[in-house]
């Protein structure tokens, strides 16, 4: 996206946002086990917040905020719930058994850990994965085809001017 | 945890007991010596070779064929050892667990006959490894090549032991697989490509075939077990069919007319290739198969007539054919086709006198053909060419090689005093005693016409190979101009040769090899011996007139040689497979321009077709509201209600496509918002998140389509699409109504929200079901996103190649929602 399109305004509200959603959406993977949320809601908010920093600056500023190949998310998303899964089997449990732990950690207390969260964020990363490899290629096919089309009428603007 | 393996597991059909068959096997002894039970570790011994020669490949050089040699250099010395015991009528049997929830056992089984196979397979497969280490100079991706090599050469010995059905199939087709790699090692090379894909066709299909065959046995015979199928043999009109099945399987495999066109085409492969598959062991395969069979089954439905036409016209074909090669290679190619007809009528007749015969010519065959193919590849290395017209002279300047050469030929041709002979006495005195009829006069008739074609191309093998040719064409070679070969490369043909002249004058040896494989075969059997000398009997009388028939033959070659080019010829199997790869390739191309066609309408309208006909006829038969039906909880749930239909037709109407994207947001925030009245606080905040999403990914569409719709101008096929969308509506909704109220057993939920906590320490049981309960399906949804993800981003990738060469078509991106829906469907 050019300087010039983009909206200060919902630039500088959408980058106040951003973090916060991020942690919003890494709430609600961590407490999804006993009160609504969990991975694949979690992936979603996590989603939507990159979304909204597409919409504001474009498939670069996407780019810069998550600057590694969304491919990779979706692949060790996959690979973690898996693990978790062939790791309970191979500990003697069925495949995909889970286990929990009840800690008690000096300053946050009791914490219930349970591998499920291990799965819960495979099928996180999975979800974001897969909407920032949404918004890389049809969002990038969306934005270079805009920049053409309006290459192309300012090219047949100058054309017609004497 | 996995159970431990039943003991015991009763078939839907049969209800027979697996262990309870263990004790009082005929031919069992007691425990295993712990030497004996190397069956299996053998087999994997051949797998691990295949590794090592894999990894080690480029390192070792041509010495990777002598390192994976010694599996089957293992092999031999081992079932040596195990002779003695085996050929006393004990056989050893290993049983390995493979699937015990179905009742199937890795049963291995090494009998008389199995153990004349091993000789072959693991004898002969030895000397290859030698001899192929001396054809290869060092070249890149000679590991690759020797590691297929041994993984046959494992595979083949794995079919050969195989007592379980199941089990020996799975070798069958690996037998069939690393064929296909084999001959098309030299994957530059167009033709070597396209004959691996037709010995892969027609074997691969034979073995379709085969594995209907050896399905419906076993189920008749309730037993998946060779040997004690064959202690009892089953009958009925499936068996009948089956074994129908099952010779197809056998004929395809081991080249029988009107299959036989692969194998010619398979000399496409490096000669060791050849001489150790496509001679000596892989085409014996379904020869070995009916060997097995032909005692029990003989007698049943088709088998003795179909087996008996098919070998014979195979073996007249074959010789025919090899009559008029120019190609040595594809001379003994044919005259393998032919020899092998000869095996399925000796060995498929299912007598004892001719199993005893056939097994005496399979071992024959083996040796004097592995033999006389090695020659050719000696030739072929040395003088660049297998063309017998270009070829003059060799025999004085390769006088070693001629001689193991006339040696392994006359065995071939069945002269006086060569095991070759003494098989072909044997199978003529075999046949004599058929006793069926016209039937059987036919089929011994069409034998000596055989052997005597036998006798002539083989006359014109050792001729063109060797001979001094005064009319060769000008450029053609003088013997003088070849260099010899290395006494390392022409070793393992004549150690051969000098074993099929030894056992020719002196028989003796072998009685207990053979005749102990025939008895294995069929135990009715009382094994004659082999003798170099029956006396002057019809047997004799045959073979005279064969080599008769077969000089005349050879003299006459120029004129036969002129006749068949110029005859109108038979319909050639080369030009049958052609003619059903074409045309399964035409009909493909129909029935694809039908059924994607290209147009999406079209698609979604056979798919919803297909719903409202299947499931929705039934459903409207019986339709009628479920007593007791609430339409609401509460008023709120009625008015968001309303809002979602008015959102839905507006979407329906709408010109515009961003309008109707919007239109079609509210719908989802709708039926959100009804989650939420319901209590569904998960369900609401994904409906909610997916939503949001899909509408930002739609307008990314949309900025490649046209702004409106096209316009409705309510032509019949516009209503017929309104009237299709209307119903599959109508049918929607009605199916969840009915679902909903069709429960007969009582919900799962209560159980679930009762063990949420206690068995899976969470409270949110929608989570505790994703994560935990139902964990497998959620790693199968997060791979289909996965996957999902993976395809647009390929199709999005194929799509900018297109735009960059101005061809860029919007209807590319479309996928990018069907993944996003599946998800809002959760």
């Amino acid at each position: 996206m050019r300087p010039e399109d983009r909206s200060l305004i919902l630039d500088t509200c959408v980058r106040a946002v951003f973090h916060t959603i991020l942690l919003l959406s890494l709430y609600l993977l961590l407490s999804g086990h006993n009160q609504p949320g969990g991975g694949f809601v979690g992936g979603l908010v996590a989603g939507a917040a990159f979304v909204l920093r597409y919409v504001a600056g474009g498939a670069d500023e996407v780019h810069r905020m998550a600057p590694f190949r969304p491919q990779l998310l979706l692949g060790s998303g996959v690979v973690l719930a898996a693990l978790t899964g062939v790791g309970s089997w191979l500990a003697g449990g069925e495949l995909l058994e889970h286990g929990k732990i009840d800690l008690h950690l000096p300053v946050l207390g009791d914490v219930h850990a349970s591998s499920t969260l291990a799965f819960d964020i495979g099928v996180f990363l999975v979800v974001a994965g897969l909407v920032l490899t949404l918004l890389e290629s049809l969002g990038d096919v969306a934005e270079t085809e805009e920049q053409a089309a309006a290459e192309r009428e300012a090219g047949a603007g100058t054309g017609a001017a004497p | 945890m996995p159970h431990a393996p039943p003991r015991c597991r009763a078939t839907p059909t049969g209800g027979y007991h697996v262990a309870a068959l263990r004790p009082g096997r005929p031919g069992a002894r007691g425990p295993l010596h712990p030497l004996e039970a190397l069956l299996l570790v053998l087999v994997s011994l051949h797998a691990a070779a295949a590794v090592v020669a894999l990894a080690l490949g480029p390192r070792l050089g041509r010495r990777v064929l002598l390192v994976c040699g010694l599996a089957p250099l293992a092999t031999s010395i081992w079932a040596a050892a195990q002779a003695p015991g085996v050929l006393d009528g004990a056989a050893v049997t290993q049983r390995a667990s493979w699937v015990p929830a179905l009742g199937v056992e890795a049963t291995f089984r090494l009998d008389g006959f199995a153990l004349l196979m091993v000789a072959l397979v693991s004898g002969i497969g030895t000397l290859i490894f030698a001899y192929a280490a001396a054809y290869f100079s060092d070249q890149p991706h000679l590991g690759r090549f020797a590691a297929t090599l041994v993984a046959f050469a494992g595979s083949m010995l794995g079919l050969v032991l195989a007592d379980n059905i199941l089990l020996l199939f799975v070798f069958w087709e690996l037998t069939s697989i690393t064929s296909y790699l084999l001959i098309g090692f030299e994957d530059t090379k167009g033709p070597a490509r396209a004959a691996a894909l037709q010995a892969m066709l027609i074997t691969g299909g034979g073995g379709l075939a085969l594995l209907g065959g050896l399905v419906l046995l076993g189920q008749a015979a309730g037993t998946f077990e060779l040997s004690e199928i064959l202690a009892a043999t089953p009958g009925g009109t499936a068996v009948e069919v089956a074994l129908v099945l099952v010779l197809l399987g056998a004929f395809t495999k081991s080249a029988q007319a009107p299959f036989h066109s692969w194998l010619p085409g398979a000399m496409a492969a490096p000669t060791p290739v050849s001489a150790y598959l496509h001679s000596a062991t892989m085409v014996k395969a379904g020869v070995y198969l009916i060997a097995r069979m032909a005692p029990g089954f003989a007698e049943t439905g088709l088998w003795r007539p179909l087996v008996l036409t098919v070998g014979a016209a195979t073996m007249l074909v074959g010789g025919y054919r090899a009559l008029r090669q120019r190609d040595l290679k594809l001379l003994l190619a044919y005259g393998t086709v032919s020899q092998l007809g000869f095996m399925v009528v000796l060995l498929g007749a299912g007598r004892p006198d001719t199993t005893f015969a056939g097994a005496a010519l399979l071992l024959a065959h083996g040796a004097f053909k592995a033999a006389l193919f090695m020659v050719v590849g000696v030739i072929d290395h040395q003088a660049h060419t297998r063309d017998l017209r270009e070829l003059s002279g060799l025999g004085r300047r390769l006088r070693g090689l001629a001689v193991l050469s006339v040696v392994a030929g006359a065995s071939m041709a069945g002269l006086p005093p060569l095991f070759g002979f003494i098989a072909k006495e044997a199978a003529f005195e075999g046949l004599l005693h058929l006793e069926l009829g016209t039937g059987g006069t036919l089929v011994i008739a069409a034998v000596v016409a055989g052997s005597a074609l036998t006798f002539a191309y083989t006359a014109r093998f050792l001729w063109g190979a060797f001979a001094t040719k005064p009319a060769a064409t000008g450029e053609g070679l003088t013997g003088p101009a070849v260099p010899r070969p290395a006494w390392t490369f022409v070793t393992p043909a004549a150690l051969l040769a000098a074993l099929t002249a030894v056992t020719g004058l002196l028989p003796a040896p072998l009685n207990p090899l053979v005749g102990q494989a025939g008895v294995a075969l069929d135990p009715t059997l009382d094994p004659p011996n082999l003798y170099l000398w029956h006396g002057l009997n019809t047997a004799l009388l045959l073979s005279a007139v064969t080599m008769a028939v077969g000089t005349t033959l050879f003299l006459l070659r120029d004129r036969i040689e002129r006749w068949q080019a110029g005859a109108p010829g038979l319909p050639s199997a080369e030009g049958g497979y052609n003619a059903s790869v074409a045309g399964v390739m035409r009909l493909a191309t129909r029935v694809t321009a039908v059924v994607q066609n290209g147009s999406l309408p079209t698609y979604l309208t056979v798919i919803i077709l297909t719903i409202l006909i299947l499931p929705g006829v039934p459903l409207a038969a019986r339709a009628s509201l479920p007593e007791g039906l609430v339409w609401w909880d509460r008023p709120l749930q009625a008015g968001v209600a309303v809002l979602v239909v008015v959102a839905a037709l507006a979407t329906a109407v709408a010109r515009r496509r961003f309008a109707a994207v919007l239109f079609l947001g509210a719908v989802g925030y709708g039926v959100a918002v009804l989650f939420v009245v319901q209590g569904a606080p998960d369900l609401a905040l994904t409906q909610f998140l997916v939503e949001t999403l899909a509408v930002v990914l739609f307008v990314f569409v949309l900025r490649s389509l046209p702004e409106r719709f096209h316009h409705v101008r309510w032509l019949p096929v516009d209503a017929s699409r309104v009237a299709v969308s209307a119903a599959v509506g109508v049918f929607v909704a009605g199916f969840a109504l009915l679902a909903a109220a069709a429960r007969t057993e009582p919900s799962v939920s209560a159980a679930y929200l009762e063990q949420s906590l206690p068995e899976a320490g969470g409270r949110n049981v929608v989570n505790v079901i994703l994560v935990d309960f139902r964990a497998l399906d959620t790693l199968g949804e997060i791979t289909v996103l996965a996957v999902a993800a993976v395809g647009i981003v390929s199709l999005v990738g194929i799509r900018r190649r297109r735009g960059q060469a101005g061809t860029g078509t919007p209807s590319a991106v479309h996928p990018g929602h069907e993944g996003e829906r599946e998800e809002a469907t959760r």
